[in-house]
């Protein structure tokens, strides 16, 4: 049963309705004006000048890839000797923590947020590297949001390894930590790095949480942006705009094409 | 014997005792101001429920929540149809369009609405341009442009349990309903609907829930004047000092929304949805 003409059209108006406002930014950000608008004769670099004459976007942008390195190397870790401990030992209170685990991805953002922040301050009274406004304690607070999202992917590519193969290495004696490193993550190599490309890129983007943990010294990307965008918006939020929508579709392009000359090959 | 006990704890103990010393205990803390700022009592969970501004706030909040669910999920449906079902250069596009927003950051999407909406945006000066209107339309900082940006971000969300479920279908059903004489429109209605209806509740609860926590959109297209409540938890917190307030606030949300989750588990087998 095909989609008829009329599905095909309701479909293809949602489509433009997902893309539209990402088209939208590429003019405005090549407006001669100060302000947001659109170019109407002259079209001008300078709101992408700007992103390099002001130290403060590279700034961002250096401790926004800081965090999001060190988030997801904790959270990836974490989550992968939690996936591992959950998959190979079965404990019957396995579900009940599993539940547990995933607690940051479905509590509501700002009930995270408000959590983290009461975390950070209260380790702001006892020290200064992992504390409230500093680019340590952000990313630890990113590794209790993101961690949830590597158990599930590293969980789900365990869930498509054989078990006999573990059995097999078992039955032939080898012990926990040869298992865990010569059978086991050979086969799940792809799944933890797709749990922590999408740990690092939940990290670069975070914004609800890193409201309430930061003020003046740990200014992410993001929260720079949120900054540029609250009163007179700044048309530089085009630009760095444009330039981030324009790596996610290159990304992206170019998964489809790999994954569509793959499946032409086989 | 002893080891392969200790083996099990020392892998999983690092990522739950990580999680319960920063997200457990400091949660805990949080309840505690509920009840103990500015002074020890439940007075705050009184002012939550009673005060009509923050009442103003809920109902605002849920019929916000409820309009963009319905839209969101009836979009997601179109698009997610299509992406399933559809010749392989529209499954490329649909897929396209789904995924690259999915992988844009809230803010970026946000901006895009403000660049397209804005009485400088496009939309407005094209239709100044074209001499349809004279003065710019209101388009954002009011709740059309919270709506607009919200289903932009639940859309791609929404399409993945209805992909999934629409995929599980037996194609069979469809060819003996044929067979036996119904319409093209009947089979949609009477067989396709009904039998990805869990999909659709999955996604709808699922969109329900994100949206009521939901902060980052409503506070930059609604500027300030169409509050919901995760926005007013910040304000409580940052701009008028009243720790107590916010916190009880942001329990009665945890609270609201750990029941609606239960419901979802009740209603929809978790497996299904992650397909």
């Amino acid at each position: 049963m095909k989609p008829t003409p009329i599905a095909v059209f309701l479909a293809f108006v949602v489509a433009l309705f997902l893309i539209l406002p990402l088209i939208a930014v590429v003019p405005v950000s090549f407006t001669p004006a100060r302000f947001l608008s659109m170019p109407t004769d002259v079209w001008s670099l300078r709101h992408y000048q700007a992103l390099l004459d002001n130290p403060a976007w590279l700034q961002s942008i250096w401790l926004s890839l800081r965090i999001g390195i060190l988030s997801s190397v904790i959270a990836t870790l974490l989550a992968l000797m939690f996936s591992l401990g959950i998959w190979m030992f079965r404990p019957w209170f396995g579900s009940l923590l599993f539940g547990f685990v995933l607690l940051p991805m479905v509590a509501p953002p700002v009930v995270s947020a408000i959590t983290l922040y009461f975390f950070l301050t209260t380790l702001s009274k006892m020290n200064d590297i992992v504390a409230y406004d500093t680019w340590v304690g952000v990313a630890v607070a990113h590794a209790v949001m993101i961690a949830p999202f590597a158990v599930v992917m590293i969980t789900v590519a365990l869930a498509q390894v054989d078990r006999r193969i573990d059995l097999a290495a078992r039955g032939f004696g080898a012990s926990v930590s040869q298992r865990v490193f010569k059978v086991i993550l050979p086969n799940i190599k792809f799944g933890i790095f797709t749990a922590f490309f999408l740990s690092f890129v939940l990290s670069w983007e975070e914004i609800g949480v890193t409201l309430f943990i930061t003020s003046v010294d740990a200014v992410t990307l993001p929260r720079m942006m949120w900054m540029g965008l609250r009163d007179n918006i700044d048309p530089a939020i085009a630009a760095i705009s444009v330039i981030l929508i324009g790596i996610v579709i290159s990304v992206i392009l170019v998964k489809t094409a790999v994954t569509f000359k793959l499946s032409r090959r086989t | 014997m002893k080891s392969d006990r200790l083996k099990p704890a020392l892998l999983l103990s690092p990522l739950v005792l990580f999680l319960g010393l920063a997200y457990l205990v400091p949660f805990l803390g949080v309840m505690q101001w509920s009840v103990t700022l500015p002074e020890p009592g439940f007075g705050q969970y009184g002012k939550a429920v009673t005060d009509p501004l923050i009442q103003s706030v809920f109902f605002r909040t849920f019929r916000i929540c409820l309009i963009v669910t319905v839209c969101a999920v009836a979009a997601a449906y179109t698009i997610a149809y299509v992406w399933v079902r559809g010749t392989p250069a529209q499954r490329l596009v649909t897929e396209l369009c789904i995924l690259i927003p999915f992988w844009i950051s809230v803010l970026t999407r946000a901006f895009g609405w403000v660049a397209l909406l804005s009485n400088r945006g496009l939309i407005n000066t094209w239709l100044q341009a074209a001499g349809i209107i004279s003065e710019p339309l209101t388009m954002v900082r009011n709740e059309f442009g919270v709506v607009l940006g919200m289903m932009h971000f639940l859309i791609p969300f929404a399409v993945f349990p209805i992909a999934s479920a629409m995929r599980s279908l037996d194609e069979r059903v469809f060819l003996a309903a044929r067979g036996m004489g119904a319409s093209r429109l009947r089979i949609f209605w009477s067989i396709f609907v009904p039998m990805t209806m869990p999909g659709i509740l999955g996604a709808g609860l699922m969109v329900f829930v994100f949206a009521l926590g939901f902060f980052i959109t409503p506070a930059i297209l609604g500027g300030g004047r169409s509050v919901m409540i995760a926005e007013l938890i910040y304000l409580r917190l940052f701009q008028s000092p009243d720790w107590g307030l916010g916190a009880a606030i942001s329990v009665i949300l945890m609270l609201i929304v750990g029941a609606l989750l239960i419901l979802m588990l009740r209603l929809v087998r978790p497996n299904k949805m992650l397909g």
